[in-house]
């Protein structure tokens, strides 16, 4: 038996997973999410994914990213590398994608900011 | 310039407040010190955000930037890179004072929103001692550098303290190919939410100590070394559990506290409890017309309730700004001494009002009147009136027909 929390949401149940009869049962979830969760993190746990590429721009040095959907955990470290290995060159806005099908994993890495073509203005400490 | 509203703080729950107190027709200005809206959430790059309030997992500007959105589709004028120096009363208004590059301005509002957000508690105010090297960073800060900068603040660090940004940072960082070594928390529970320690501590294996502390920091010019105590039931340092950790930053995530020196100085009550203003159902603070909203009021854990609290307090400052446009107020007539209450608010409920007055002086067979526009619309005759025997009076002031340039008259006339 497997026991960890669920991270869907700010709840945070504690779910409880095993196997019987070759079928996955969860207790301690609150919503068909929890369960959905448990079961994927026993087969393939996934995780989302948020992170920064550097601009060209001096006044936003680097654009806050996301992937648009989750991808296996183990894959995450790989993803990290060719994020950090991206520019971005034109203003680009939120929602707009850099990579489309990030390292062949099915998500797209794409801007989740404006700062590129709002108040184009200086990060200052 | 004059507004209705005055939004002091342009993050998730100011920029909440401004566009609900437009909504409800309010002339609005939001002052914000930093050169961007948005507040922290800027910098907050993860996702998780506004799962209740859109049914979405999104990213802090994704959240922050949609009502940065609406506020440009309203046309909320907002004034960026500019500090509140001062808020003054005035005969029912406030002035605030701001300094920007354009120099000082003074802007007048009937009523003032709060949003002005928290603070991180740092390290000197958890008593760690030692030298003063660089490298010992609120999660805040650390943040800051990380994702708004682009600049790695560290290569391998301790984080003291188990709050979300401090587990949050772990991660980050840990993506971002540093090193960190383990986060020290003094309480036997960690404080931050059960989701954060799984998703940012458990997947990157970054060890949690409860029951620890940072006693000491050491390095001269940047952080070398910290120790880490355990600590006993009443929270004391254990010093033969003393241990050297070297590294070259220490993060430190050991609470928030709401930023209310503006409200202090316009003399608002605080709650030593919440550490933020005492408040009615309308969040209004004991000053009337300064409202309080967001992390300014009270910590919240989810930005959610932020802009909730945020559209509730712009919603009654509007309210609030639009009803004292429609405060009448009473003129008395010499042969009375006074009369309270003095005004009326043509917006609130006026069905049962209570007054109190005295007459100037002795008078025998008399009648109160109240006159609008000079004929008498209502009155009352009492056998006498005595200065030293105050009068109290029942009235459905809706009845009489009052609108905003009617004027009102109380007086007393003696009968023949």
């Amino acid at each position: 038996m497997k026991e960890f929390n669920c991270i869907v949401c700010p709840r945070g149940c504690l779910l409880h997973a095993e196997e019987q009869d070759g079928e996955i049962v969860v207790t301690g979830n609150t919503c068909i999410r929890g369960h959905d969760f448990a079961v994927s993190e026993l087969t393939c746990p996934k995780r989302s994914l948020c992170s920064l590429v550097k601009t060209v721009f001096p006044e936003a040095p680097v654009l806050p990213v996301k992937l648009s959907c989750d991808i296996p955990k183990d894959r995450i470290f790989d993803a990290m590398d060719c994020i950090k290995t991206v520019v971005v060159c034109e203003r680009i806005g939120r929602g707009e994608v850099i990579v489309p099908d990030l390292l062949g994993l099915g998500a797209d890495l794409i801007s989740t900011s404006d700062i590129l073509i709002r108040q184009q203005i200086k990060a200052t400490l | 310039m004059n507004y209705d509203v005055i939004v002091i703080g342009g993050g998730p729950g100011g920029l909440a407040a401004a566009i609900s107190a437009t909504e409800n027709g309010a002339h609005c200005l939001i002052i914000e010190r930093e050169e961007r809206l948005g507040g922290m959430l800027k910098q907050c790059i993860h996702d998780g955000f506004g799962l209740s309030r859109f049914g979405e997992r999104l990213a802090g500007p994704e959240y922050v930037e949609r009502f940065m959105d609406k506020v440009r589709e309203e046309n909320i004028e907002t004034s960026l890179s500019t500090f509140v120096t001062r808020i003054e009363r005035r005969d029912g208004s406030f002035e605030v004072v701001t300094v920007n590059s354009d120099g000082v301005a003074h802007h007048t509002a009937k009523a003032v929103v709060l949003a002005t957000g928290c603070r991180e508690r740092t390290a000197k105010q958890v008593f760690i001692h030692g030298t003063r090297p660089a490298g010992v960073y609120t999660a805040g800060t650390a943040q800051h550098f990380t994702n708004r900068l682009g600049v790695m603040p560290t290569k391998r660090c301790v984080i003291l303290g188990s709050g979300d940004i401090g587990l949050i940072m772990a991660r980050r960082l840990t993506l971002e190919g540093a090193e960190v070594i383990g986060v020290y928390e003094i309480n036997p529970t960690p404080s931050g939410l059960t989701r954060n320690i799984h998703q940012c501590l458990h997947d990157f294996d970054i060890p949690l100590h409860l029951s620890h502390t940072v006693t000491r920091v050491f390095g001269k010019d940047r952080l070398e070394a910290v120790e880490v105590c355990r600590v006993d039931e009443s929270m004391k340092p254990i010093p033969e559990t003393a241990e050297r950790i070297d590294c070259d930053a220490l993060i430190v995530s050991v609470g928030l506290i709401p930023e209310n020196e503006i409200a202090e100085s316009i003399g608002v009550t605080l709650d030593t409890r919440t550490k933020g203003p005492v408040v009615d159902a309308q969040l209004m603070t004991s000053v009337p017309g300064v409202f309080s909203c967001g992390n300014a009021l009270h910590v919240n854990d989810l930005v959610d309730f932020v802009s909730a609290s945020g559209e509730l307090a712009g919603m009654n400052a509007a309210r609030f700004a639009a009803a004292e446009r429609d405060e009448k107020r009473f003129e008395v007539g010499n042969n009375l001494m006074y009369f309270v209450p003095q005004c009326l608010d043509l917006n609130a409920d006026n069905s049962k009002v209570t007054y109190y007055f005295r007459s100037a002086k002795i008078f025998g067979k008399c009648r109160l009147s109240l006159y609008a526009d000079g004929k008498e619309i209502w009155k009352k005759a009492y056998p006498f009136l005595r200065p030293p025997e105050m009068k109290e009076l029942v009235l459905d002031m809706t009845k009489f027909d009052i609108s905003g340039d009617t004027a009102l008259r109380w007086e007393i006339e003696v009968e023949e």
